[in-house]
């Protein structure tokens, strides 16, 4: 064996326990630190495979980004201390019958397939990527990169949209309040 | 060098511990998390068919970088409507939110 593939098999093994963890863990904080590790983790495995960088992208988006997001809306939702509820063990036995069966047919239906891995060394400079990702001609990404910048400001938008405390509808209450008051001291 | 249905078999056994979650669990930011476990397995498998079967293209790293994008602002979206949700109802389970359901 050698040290590439025992990096690989122990960077695989710490993501699936580091995701078991998070999707088992009883309260919800921890399960967002185990998250964390197993995006970690899956950055490790594009570090592995030599793609620096979509490794950098999971760091910056995932780690950086999502779960801080998820941490800063478990805060000002959650009591965070305290322990979820656990599923009921019918539900949980139907779940881990269902997930078993999947890996089983998912990698029965992959171990059918032989992948033969192509011997042509595999280019992914990241000057390639961003001349790829500007191009408008056959094999370029420019609409489908203007599609994601759209979405991103309708997503800011929409958010903010969302998450806005109903400031019209307070002022037009107290407003009402006020009267209400001037007429009980008239 | 480690066989490409390896990665498979890892990636696919990621996403089924994210549907596990999300099966099990109740509270909308855990069912959150799940799904973003899922979408990191998928983007796994973008990444290794473009680098280990058709090297010469680039279509599944740029798959995984705009499914990075788009989850980065459905977790948002997602959280924004959670608040939102916690504002009215003063929880996040989700057997709490079934005003449509009947």
């Amino acid at each position: 064996m050698t040290l590439a593939q025992i990096v690989f098999y122990l960077l695989a093994a710490f993501t699936l326990v580091m995701a078991w963890l998070s999707v088992s863990a009883r309260q919800l904080f921890r399960s967002a630190i185990w998250l964390l590790f197993a995006l970690v983790g899956v950055a490790g495995i594009y570090f592995w495979m030599e793609m620096e960088f979509i490794a950098a992208v999971q760091i910056v988006v995932y780690v950086g980004g999502v779960v801080v997001l998820i941490i800063f809306s478990i805060f000002l939702t959650n009591q965070s201390g305290d322990d979820m509820p656990l599923a009921g063990i019918r539900r949980r036995i139907a779940a881990a019958l269902a997930v078993l069966f999947g890996i089983g047919f998912t990698a029965s239906l992959v171990a059918g397939q032989s992948f033969t891995a192509s011997t042509q060394v595999f280019d992914n400079e990241v000057s390639r990527i961003g001349h790829a990702m500007l191009d408008t001609g056959v094999g370029g990404y420019a609409l489908p990169f203007e599609a994601v910048s759209l979405l991103l400001l309708a997503a800011m938008v929409g958010c903010i949209v969302i998450a806005m405390k109903d400031g019209g509808k307070e002022k037009i209450n107290s407003a009402a309040t006020a009267a209400a008051t001037e007429q009980n001291q008239q | 060098m480690v066989p490409v249905s390896h990665i498979l078999f890892f990636s696919t056994a990621l996403f089924f511990i994210g549907v596990y979650g999300l099966l099990t669990r109740r509270n909308m930011i855990a069912l959150l998390m799940s799904i973003e476990l899922m979408l990191n397995s998928i983007n796994i498998n973008f990444v290794v068919f473009n680098k280990y079967l058709w090297p010469g293209q680039l279509d599944g790293v740029f798959f995984s970088i705009f499914i990075i994008a788009i989850a980065a602002a459905e977790a948002a979206v997602a959280i924004a409507i959670v608040i939102n949700l916690y504002r009215s109802h003063l929880s996040v389970d989700v057997d709490d939110a079934a005003e449509l359901k009947y």
